[in-house]
């Protein structure tokens, strides 16, 4: 069996999972931000006899989506989930100022372990593969039965394996890797699907570069994407818990749908031009023609970490952007937010002339706090560019890693971190 | 099980995601209705002026790929419109249209066979596509037993309530 089969099997109770086959599995942990919750709650609240959440330690809520408040119906939403938490007696309850970003917070805070079944409210619930863990996103109402079930039903999914081979150059990051594997794939190319990712470049990758890669599953249509834990894995999960977890393997045996190869030693940083995230191109075919920009966004689920602001850090220092282009930066949460302080990162990206917020969704998916305007060009670390995704229709959205965005704030247009870096020493 | 469904096809291209079907900014709206009003708006800001109630959407591949958002099928199903036919559905979605009650039909000759403006019939419970206009029928995709039982026993609330009333026996 796939390491996805083998969780999935313990989960529903079973020797053996096939793909295809529809089991119900118990869940370890079950999210929702104030958007999701809201609705689910309304679920819950309708159905007969399910006045109790199956496990009030199991349940995690985090406010995010349009956070602080955007208007008074975010706030209603927020309230609402709040006083669900507060009637529930939700521990995992992360309110503005005490979490962040739902899929940064979980595992910072020892809330996701290898081996075990997470489904969210949230297509990138996926982001918690990267411990070695099965997680996928789900929509409300399924998220209502889970609250007051424990369980969900799933269909095994079929896996794809994907082994990379080869060492990552200067400046080319796990997120150019996961464009790369995405544009591979298609949007649509890993649908109902496992991706399992293998291979000694992804053996050599931290925590957050397996967190970026497995967070952008689902642009490829995935139901999950999931690394083996290893050393790396266990050592940051038992810094954050003393909960026990079980690591599990796949078979040496185990039935693959297909076996994809990507060799890294020449790839180079990749841009996902519009209006799709699988639209993905190596940057100096980008880089041909000179790309205004507008905004560039630094943050997110997918690369709103500290090991992504030291970078960002690291090229902008003692620099200034350019004076054509703004540039928002949001810690992924609060805890990234009092290192990049303690380390004194706001500081050289504030004196560069970005704006720091607080940690949230809102860019990302066109809520707020960086909502683009009609005929605008963004280059963003975010996971998806389809029409309108930052705000207008009539916008663009281009995606790449902090290290190219932080490039390109200095120079206005879409440039290559590798030229910067060159003109820097 | 619900009854024929009659109406009028609009016709979308591959790839309908989310985010086009209702933008972020809509998210914080609960309201069946008033998701309805910016129902598709990121793609074809006139659909909800154009279409009629019981309107039919027709679709290519990888319909609703992107956000977990429940509130995307909320907003189709808001607006009016009838039922989705697609060639196929992003996995989110599908579970989504299901679990609050959007009747959606997989077929690749259907779509193929049907354009924007055609009059079409739908018999949900047979997944029959009849198209009145050029006068052809198509057969969708069953849904898998699992999936027709849940249907059949009116969608994944009363499942959860059979369950919870099981349980507390």
């Amino acid at each position: 069996m796939t390491l996805t089969q083998k969780i999935l099997a313990r989960h529903a109770g079973l020797d053996r999972v096939e793909p295809g086959q529809i089991i119900n599995a118990n869940v370890d942990l079950v999210l929702a931000n104030e958007l999701s919750a809201a609705v689910a709650i309304g679920v819950m609240r309708g159905m007969k006899g399910a006045d109790r959440v199956f496990d009030a330690n199991k349940i995690a809520l985090v406010e995010d989506h349009f956070v602080p408040a955007k208007d008074a119906q975010s706030a209603k939403l927020a309230k609402l989930m709040k006083d669900f938490a507060t009637e529930q007696k939700i521990k995992h309850f992360f309110d503005v100022g005490r979490g962040g970003i739902e899929h940064v917070v979980l595992p910072e805070e020892g809330l996701v372990a290898p081996g075990e079944v997470i489904v969210g409210g949230d297509s990138h619930t996926c982001t918690y593969g990267a411990f070695g863990a099965f997680a996928t996103g789900m929509g409300s109402t399924d998220i209502a039965a889970a609250f007051v079930l424990g369980e969900v039903w799933l269909k095994v999914p079929a896996t794809i394996k994907i082994v990379y081979s080869g060492t990552l150059k200067n400046h080319v990051y796990a997120k150019d890797l996961m464009l790369r594997t995405v544009g591979e794939l298609g949007i649509d190319g890993a649908t109902y699907r496992a991706i399992e990712y293998h291979g000694s470049t992804v053996d050599a990758l931290s925590i957050t570069g397996r967190i970026t890669m497995a967070n952008m599953a689902i642009e490829a249509g995935a139901k999950n994407g999931i690394f083996h834990a290893d050393e790396k894995t266990i050592a940051y999960v038992q810094e954050r818990t003393d909960r026990p977890f079980m690591v599990e393997r796949a078979d040496s045996d185990a039935i693959y749908e297909r076996v994809i190869a990507i060799d890294v030693d020449d790839l180079e940083p990749q841009i996902a031009c519009p209006h799709t995230p699988d639209n993905v191109h190596p940057i100096s075919q980008v880089t041909r023609e000179d790309i205004p920009l507008d905004q560039v966004f630094i943050g997110s689920c997918t690369n709103g970490y500290i090991e992504d602001l030291r970078v960002v850090a690291k090229i902008l220092q003692g620099k200034r952007i350019s004076p054509n282009v703004r540039v928002i930066v949001n810690p992924g949460s609060q805890k990234v937010w009092m290192q990049a302080a303690e380390e004194g990162i706001l500081t050289i990206l504030a004196a560069a002339g970005c704006a720091v917020n607080t940690p949230g969704c809102g860019a990302c998916f066109g809520g707020h706090m960086g909502t683009l305007g009609d005929g605008e060009r963004a280059l963003s670390t975010t996971n998806r560019n389809y029409v309108g995704r930052m705000g207008s229709p009539k916008s663009e959205v281009y995606l790449s890693s902090p290290a190219t965005c932080a490039a390109s704030a200095l120079t206005g247009i879409i440039t290559d971190p590798r030229v910067v870096d060159a003109a820097l020493v | 099980m619900e009854s024929t469904l009659r109406g009028h096809v609009h016709k979308f291209g591959k790839n309908v995601d989310t985010d086009v079907i209702i933008p972020g900014k809509y998210c914080n709206i609960i309201d069946p209705a008033e998701l309805g009003k910016h129902a598709l708006e990121g793609i074809d800001p006139e659909y909800t002026a154009r279409m009629k109630a019981g309107d039919i959407i027709v679709a290519d591949t990888n319909f609703g790929c992107g956000s977990s958002r429940e509130v995307a099928p909320i907003a189709i199903k808001g607006s009016g419109t009838s039922a989705v036919i697609a060639k196929s559905f992003a996995r989110i979605f599908y579970r989504n249209a299901l679990n609050i009650g959007l009747p959606i039909f997989e077929s690749s000759e259907a779509v193929d066979g049907i354009e924007s403006g055609d009059e079409i019939e739908l018999e949900p419970a047979t997944g029959v596509i009849r198209n009145v206009t050029r006068g052809t029928s198509y057969q969708a995709a069953q849904f898998p037993p699992f999936m027709q039982s849940l249907i059949d026993a009116g969608g994944l609330v009363p499942y959860v309530e059979k369950r919870l009333a099981e349980a507390s026996r």
